[in-house]
């Protein structure tokens, strides 16, 4: 009881480092990648020294490394954020306003148990699947509390005693109800295709050939059209442009104008968060997870014939390395498109949601299963 | 062949005969599509200079525009109006004879000279003091312009001053003689006097 208790808080820790980890230094990427599209250099400045009876030089060069890096900046905003003073508008109400990022936040995160991040583990005659829940109706889960995420945004609206603020709210949830139709019905495809609700077992299920042995079963192989809407809604989900109608900073005034300090802090955490959690989602439901393409169980089978023999171990191993790549590697796909793209209008945004993405994932719907029935 | 960003200005230019989009571009697949590759072109190009910088490799190959500012100083064009400075005569006294065409013209009304006398019958006068109100100062140039001994000059190529207060911007003649000798944020001087210049 008490091993599988703690083999449980070993997964919790792995999973929530890595995705607090993910969401903070997506700050520096943020900073750093747009510096880079734009031929710019990026935050080089923060750093700190230590001093000599700390450690002295070798750490202080170091830090001087890192500071150049524009890696320390992420210190100093959390240090600025922490020490900020926190202000609650008289009009709004104590309770809620405090609330309302904890819940954002919350539930971002809770989405990541569903979340298997690599292969069933066999140690010392132990089964350790490597996700923090195992619940078999998964994708459902991560999809209810990805909705239930937006109330903390709408209430953060609603109770900051600002006109303004309640209209970011507001366009959250209008925004809220136009992607998420289509981000839940873009994946039916992909539950039909592979025949259940179990993230886990879809990863699996993902770990075949194609095309004698050469293409892997990925859902984006099968579901192109369910990959591309599940994108773009999912895009609309991390709240951030194109589709940040509810903060929009720079002119027409969001959600999280009445806050500050680490309360703000929060929200900008969750959209994070919510960036990493769209991009494993991403990875798991259209780019086989924690698979490598050719990895079975005990080794490599390359479609040519050969043979490379893997131990336990390095499977396990290398699903991990492999869903943290494709992770990383979708994280600095939505920052590009970040970086690029204008921001969508308010109508434009409904058009999309509601003319194009919800007929083309029905569509989708329609042809999975006419392909689907067919083929089995 | 033309490059991509050539394509792009040819069809800013002839946006006004803008035409139907097709069913495809309808889609904005692929401008997005496009947009993505110029700004990832980018990220790679100069995610691979800021590395090979790094180990001393095309150091000649700027990976981004950026001037370092305190650390590295833009290079100006020579014929930019940057602050003033006096020249001198052979002997390093001002060439300025104090004829006060300089502080006349001044839309500005900064400058401020005290005329005095020169040891040389030829040359009568001498500025005793000389000072502009940099916090004033407009950079219009006149001064440049109507100053007859070629005596003050705008090249020196500083632009750049902060002080504590107003009265930190003067320039005495000291520093208009050798600029770059004041630091901005000592305590004012105004109507700072050279001494005589010596009789021949
Ligand atoms: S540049 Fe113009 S404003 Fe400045 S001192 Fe000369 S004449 Fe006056
Ligand atoms: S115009 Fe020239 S010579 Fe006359 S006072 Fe000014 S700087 Fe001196």
């Amino acid at each position: 009881m008490m091993v599988e208790l703690a083999i449980k808080l070993g997964v919790c820790a792995l999973v929530l480092g890595g995705v607090l980890n993910f969401a903070g230094m997506q700050t520096w990427l943020e900073r750093k990648q747009s510096a880079l599209m734009q031929d710019r250099i990026g935050a080089n400045r923060a750093y700190f020294t230590i001093p000599w009876w700390l450690g002295g030089l070798p750490v202080n060069w170091i830090l001087r490394k890192l500071g150049g890096l524009g890696i320390l900046n992420a210190i100093a905003d959390i240090l600025k954020l922490l020490t900020k003073e926190d202000l609650i508008p008289e009009k709004g109400n104590r309770f809620l306003h405090t609330l309302a990022p904890l819940l954002s936040v919350f539930f971002a995160l809770m989405a990541f148990c569903a979340i298997p991040i690599g292969p069933t583990v066999h140690l010392w005659g132990r089964d350790i699947p490597l996700q923090v829940a195992n619940v078999n109706a998964g994708l459902l889960f991560v999809l209810a509390l990805g909705s239930i995420g937006v109330y903390g945004v709408i209430l953060a609206g609603m109770v900051s005693g600002n006109n303004l603020s309640t209209l970011g709210g507001l366009r959250a949830s209008s925004q809220m109800i136009s992607y998420e139709i289509a981000l839940g019905i873009s994946l039916i495809g992909a539950i039909i295709w592979y025949g259940t609700l179990d993230l886990q077992l879809m990863i699996e299920r993902q770990g075949t050939y194609l095309l004698g042995g050469w293409l892997p079963h990925w859902g984006v192989v099968v579901q192109p059209l369910g990959c591309l809407i599940f994108m773009t809604a999912a895009l609309a989900h991390t709240k951030r442009v194109p589709f940040d109608l509810p903060e929009a900073e720079p002119e027409i005034i969001g959600y999280f104008t009445e806050y500050s300090g680490m309360k703000f802090g929060l929200f900008f955490l969750t959209d994070f968060v919510e960036v990493v959690l769209v991009s494993a989602l991403t990875t798991v439901l259209f780019f086989g997870g924690w698979q490598v393409p050719y990895l079975a169980p005990d080794g490599f089978y390359f479609p040519w014939g050969a043979f490379v023999p893997v131990s336990h171990l390095g499977y396990v191993i290398w699903g991990l390395v492999s869903f943290t790549v494709k992770v990383t590697a979708f994280i600095w796909f939505f920052m590009l498109i970040r970086w690029t793209l204008p921001r969508f209008r308010y109508d434009q945004l409904m058009h999309l949601g509601w003319k194009i993405l919800f007929p083309l994932s029905l569509l989708n719907i329609a042809a999975t299963s006419v392909i689907a029935v067919a083929t089995r | 062949m033309s490059t991509l960003s050539e394509q792009l200005l040819h069809r800013i230019r002839d946006a006004h005969k803008r035409r139907e989009m097709t069913w495809w571009e309808r889609t904005y697949l692929p401008a997005i599509a496009q947009g993505l590759w110029l700004t990832s072109r980018h990220f790679w190009r100069n995610l691979f200079l800021h590395i090979a910088h790094r180990v001393g490799l095309f150091r000649d190959v700027p990976a981004a525009v950026t001037i370092q500012y305190p650390d590295q100083q833009r290079q100006m064009a020579p014929r930019l109006r940057t602050r003033h400075r006096l020249t001198k005569r052979a002997d390093g006294t001002p060439r300025c004879v104090a004829c006060m065409m300089c502080e006349t013209v001044c839309p500005a009304r900064c400058i401020y000279i005290v005329a005095g006398e020169h040891p040389d019958p030829n040359v009568e006068k001498v500025p005793k003091s000389f000072d502009i109100d940099l916090g004033k100062c407009v950079y219009c140039g006149y001064c440049v312009e109507a100053c007859p001994e070629d005596a003050i000059r705008m090249d020196t190529q500083r632009h750049d001053i902060a002080a504590y207060s107003r009265d930190g911007m003067w320039l005495d003649i000291k520093e208009l003689l050798n600029p770059g000798s004041k630091q901005f944020g000592e305590p004012p001087e105004k109507f700072v006097q050279l001494p005589p210049p010596p009789s021949r």
